[in-house]
């Protein structure tokens, strides 16, 4: 059975179809091209499918499509302003917190969500708060100091 | 000049500095197309129906009902992928791993595999597919699989290495043998000895981007891959060899990779969706499932390792043997050779004996995993030194100071070295803070060395300066990690331009000659030495173009900071030439400007590492937590050291998740129980410290620049090293990694029992 979701993007305001078995992750992704969203695993274990969800981090491999509509979606590809980059971003490609580059959209997501519920984390506030997604190139040390850079920044500005 | 690729010492202006990458500003925007990213008009999904079981005979596959179902477009099963092997049973496992033929090897191995308009089609199509299998005994544990009375898995393997040949077939693929020396005269010489056997556990790989493709056959037998791959020329030569295709009638397209470690160095189902699109005649995607990932690609081999080591007194190793018997699945692999020519290979040995055994288990067939080999079987050498070290009562550093090799050192596994980094680790981690930062209750320190090959190999590359003077090299060996980041500053620093002016890009199998893979930690040592090469060419290129333009003799011209100078009379009328002012007029001095290379990288210096780790073990729970690590390690050069200390910290977090956590768990049916991250578990942030890096530079007198592989060593010490930590901190020796919480508290029990029976005794 095909359903039509209305909800909004990073944004925008979005109509897709999907079927009522069919994961946010897969509507986003081929539904909608954001392939920023990326499938590690599928069963809510490696946190590159992370998305904000009414401003909630969640994995979207583990919510339907169908439980979008109404609500408001982010994804990596709506962090940044503009052509202007979010201080994450900015401090992610300073640090070289990304090797591969997989888990980078998850991690900028949960980080961001992470930065929002508390601006000033500790190191071990930051391990704990981006637990939920898996690196396997990095060893996490650069991810850590990006996020931790990018929270000076932010408080520097506000 | 030219094609001498010699190290010459120089000051460097680009190279060492740490500028941000090309290709990461689409990976923070989510622009990157990975491997799944990547879609054809018109394409299928392709899945594969997996085995279930160990080990059988396939005596039937119906696929009719699911050729009908609506929707389904093609069904294929080893009928559909003949073999062109000729007799290469290298490549006859492969397509056999592709697709079972006769008999099924493990779980997870593919039997069939379905075309369809979606997803949920192609799902329910799995479903319709019956396969009637005729079970046969299985094997999954290595020391099972070794003995005489294990099943056979393959009736055709008789041990090769060994003489006489052997009369039964067994599971005992190969026997290696390397040393020197005399090991009975060692062992009389040393004044202790110590024998202890050893057992790692089966890890994979564990790249977050599953594997994942789109292939395309067009009516003309000619064909398409887009792969995240780390290797495309490889996977061409592969896949197209498989399908009976010519080769440059595939192309092949590298995506974005999302990790490999030696997992993307061979190919699943490539060939598979290859097979399908020819059958349906349209392209099809398959990506695997992280539950397909674990169970039917990548792993490395479970070890089970015997060491004997002798030392004197005074600290002199006079004699080392080791046995090594590593599983390489259900097909034949050299893995107990690598670990057999790296376990001793850090050290100075008088009397050396290493013997490796590839055995056959039911278990997936092994892939390159990071410094194949090495990691386990430097976890037994490393914890007996570190015992030896103790009964003699030395530093443990000292002790490997004392005997490492060094420049002119025949080597374990026989070549002689050039100038290599091991003692400069191990001195440096001598005078580290780390080593002199005090300890709590139940925490220990440990150390441990350990060594990769590096390799080299065949590389081209193109390097073309636009109208404007802006230079793309493209290279054909993938990025697996910022490697375009290095190129771009190899390049800026040869021809004497800014980093900003240059682009690195992965060409397709199309735009280039042969490319071998990244892997043995050769990607950046070799498309480095022939990105500078290519430079020289255009330079030659550069350099003549401003003589027509001054019309002066072409060596008059010289080329300096990125500028071509006039030489001699009347050189002081004529402003240098830029590399932009040179292309601005390349249309009327011969046209455009490009600097092409090919090559062999040879000499890719071999490389070594000490780690250094504290640990804490909770006596009630048996959990290690890592407090603090310290990696050292010979770069050579560093390009981008940024990325370079990247390397050394995935390494070693790879190396502790395996020493403590990760291990492929088989129930007695056979089949793998934790195929998800779930189960098998890979560390986290909150699982770690910060891991902190020394660069030592110790230039590879075969490469112009000094740069030496970084990217696998990382992964060698770890295992042994929190083995040496743990052991310190709790005064048990763990022999069995991964250390989990059970396993230690295991041992930790049994200890404290042992004391108890002596003291009343
Ligand atoms: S894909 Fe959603 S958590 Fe891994
Ligand atoms: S950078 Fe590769 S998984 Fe994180």
């Amino acid at each position: 059975m095909s359903l039509l979701i209305e909800t909004t993007v990073n944004g925008d305001q979005r109509e897709f179809v999907c079927e009522a078995d069919e994961t946010l992750m897969d509507a986003l992704r081929n539904r909608m091209s954001l392939t920023g969203v990326k499938e590690g695993c599928g069963t809510g274990d490696c946190g590159a499918c992370s998305i904000l969800l009414d401003g909630e981090l969640v994995c979207s491999c583990l919510v339907l499509g169908a439980e979008a509509a109404g609500r408001t979606i982010e994804t990596v590809e709506g962090i940044s302003d503009g052509d202007e980059l979010h201080p994450l971003q900015q401090k992610f490609l300073e640090h070289a917190a990304l090797q591969c580059g997989i888990c980078t959209p998850g991690f900028l997501v949960a980080a961001k969500a992470l930065l929002e519920r508390n601006p000033n984390p500790t190191e071990e506030e930051i391990r704990y708060g981006l637990a939920g997604n898996l690196c396997r190139c990095t060893g996490y040390d650069k991810i850590v100091r990006a996020v931790q850079a990018a929270a000076v920044e932010m408080n520097g500005e506000s | 000049m030219g094609n001498d690729t010699k190290y010459k010492a120089r000051t460097f202006r680009a190279v060492g500095t740490r500028p941000v990458r090309p290709d990461g500003i689409d990976k923070v925007t989510g622009r990157a197309r990975y491997g799944a990213d990547f879609s054809m008009p018109g394409q299928l999904v392709g899945r594969v129906l997996r085995s279930d079981v160990p080990h059988a005979t396939i005596k039937k596959i119906e696929t009719a009902k699911a050729e009908a179902l609506p929707g389904v477009k093609a069904v294929i099963t080893a009928k559909d992928l003949p073999d062109y092997t000729d007799g290469d049973e290298e490549l006859y496992a492969v397509l056999d791993n592709c697709m079972a033929r006769k008999k099924v090897l493990y779980d997870g191995h593919a039997v069939a595999a379905v075309a369809a308009v979606d997803e949920k089609t192609a799902r329910a199509a799995l479903k319709l597919i019956e396969v009637e299998y005729k079970i046969h005994k299985h094997v999954t544990d290595v020391d099972e699989a070794f003995k005489p009375s294990a099943p056979v898995i393959r009736k055709d393997c008789f041990t090769t290495g060994v003489k006489p040949r052997p009369k039964k077939a067994s599971n005992v693929s190969a026997c290696s043998e390397f040393g020197h020396g005399n090991i009975k005269k060692g062992f009389k010489e040393a004044d202790v000895i110590i024998e202890r056997q050893f057992k790692t556990g089966q890890t994979h790989q564990g790249y977050i981007e599953p594997h994942a493709c789109v292939g395309s056959i067009s009516p003309d037998g000619s064909g398409d891959l887009w792969v995240c791959t780390q290797g495309h020329f490889v996977y061409r030569q592969m896949c197209s060899q498989l399908l009976g295709m010519d080769q440059s009638r595939l192309r092949v397209t590298s995506s974005e990779i999302g990790g490999g470690f030696g997992g993307k160095t061979h190919i699943w189902i490539e060939p598979v969706a290859l097979a399908l699109s020819r059958k349906a005649n349209q392209p099809v995607k398959v990506v695997m499932s992280r539950e397909e990932v674990f169970r039917a690609s990548g792993p490395t081999s479970a070890t089970s390792i015997d060491v004997k080591m002798g030392v004197t007194k005074d600290g002199r190793i006079t004699a080392g043997e080791a046995t090594l018997r590593y599983a390489s699945g259900p097909y034949p692999g050299s893995w107990a050779q690598l670990g057999a020519m790296t376990a001793f290979a850090c050290y100075d040995m008088p009397n050396v004996k290493t013997t490796g055994y590839e055995v056959l288990v039911n278990r997936p067939k092994t892939t390159a995993y990071r410094a194949p080999s090495a990691p386990m079987a430097a976890f037994a050498v490393e914890s007996v030194i570190d015992e030896l070290a103790k009964e003699i009562s030395m530093d443990a550093v000292d002790l490997r100071i004392k005997n490492s090799a060094q420049e002119g050192t025949q080597s374990s596994y026989g070549p002689v070295y050039g100038p290599i980094g091991i003692g400069a680790t191990l001195e440096a981690a001598r005078e580290h803070p780390h080593m002199k930062a005090p300890l709590g209750e139940n925490q220990g320190r440990g150390m441990a060395c350990g060594f990769w090959f590096n390799f080299g190999g065949q590389s081209c590359t193109s390097l073309n300066i636009a109208e404007d003077g802006s230079v793309t090299l493209t290279v054909g060996t993938i990025d697996v990690g910022g490697a375009r980041a290095s190129l771009s500053l190899v390049v800026a620093e040869e021809l004497g331009v800014e980093y900003e002016q240059v682009k690195t890009v992965i060409g397709d199998t199309g735009t280039l000659g042969f490319n071998e893979m990244t892997d043995g930690s050769r990607g950046t040592f070799a498309s480095s030495m022939s990105a500078i090469v290519s430079v020289r060419q255009a330079i030659v290129q550069l350099k003549s173009r401003a003589a027509q333009i001054w019309d002066i003799p072409v060596d008059a011209v010289e080329w300096k900071d990125g500028h071509a100078v006039a030489t001699g009379r009347g050189a002081k009328n004529r402003q240098p030439l830029s590399v932009a002012d040179i292309a601005a007029s390349a249309a009327k001095t011969g046209g455009p400007l490009a600097g092409h290379a090919q090559i062999v990288a040879d000499g890719a210096g071999v490389s070594f590492a000490t780690h250094i780790c504290d640990v804490e073990v909770d006596p009630d729970t048996g959990r290690s937590t890592i407090l603090r690590y310290t990696v050292l390690q010979d770069a050579g050069k560093a390009v981008h050291p940024t990325y370079v200390e990247g390397q050394f910290q995935g390494g070693a977090a790879q190396g502790i998740g395996w020493a403590l956590n990760e291990e492929y768990i088989y129930g007695k049916d056979g089949r793998l129980q934790n195929p998800g991250f779930l189960d098998y578990r890979i560390p986290v942030c909150s699982d770690l410290p910060m891991i902190d890096t020394q660069i030592l530079e110790i230039p590879n007198p075969n490469h112009p620049y000094g740069v030496r592989g970084v990217g696998e060593t990382s992964i060698v010490p770890p295992l042994a090293a929190i083995a040496n930590a743990v052991s310190n901190a709790t005064g048990v020796r763990m022999t069995q990694v991964p250390m989990s919480p059970p396993r230690v508290l295991e041992a930790l029990d049994e200890h404290l029992a042992m004391s108890r029976r002596r003291k009343r005794a």
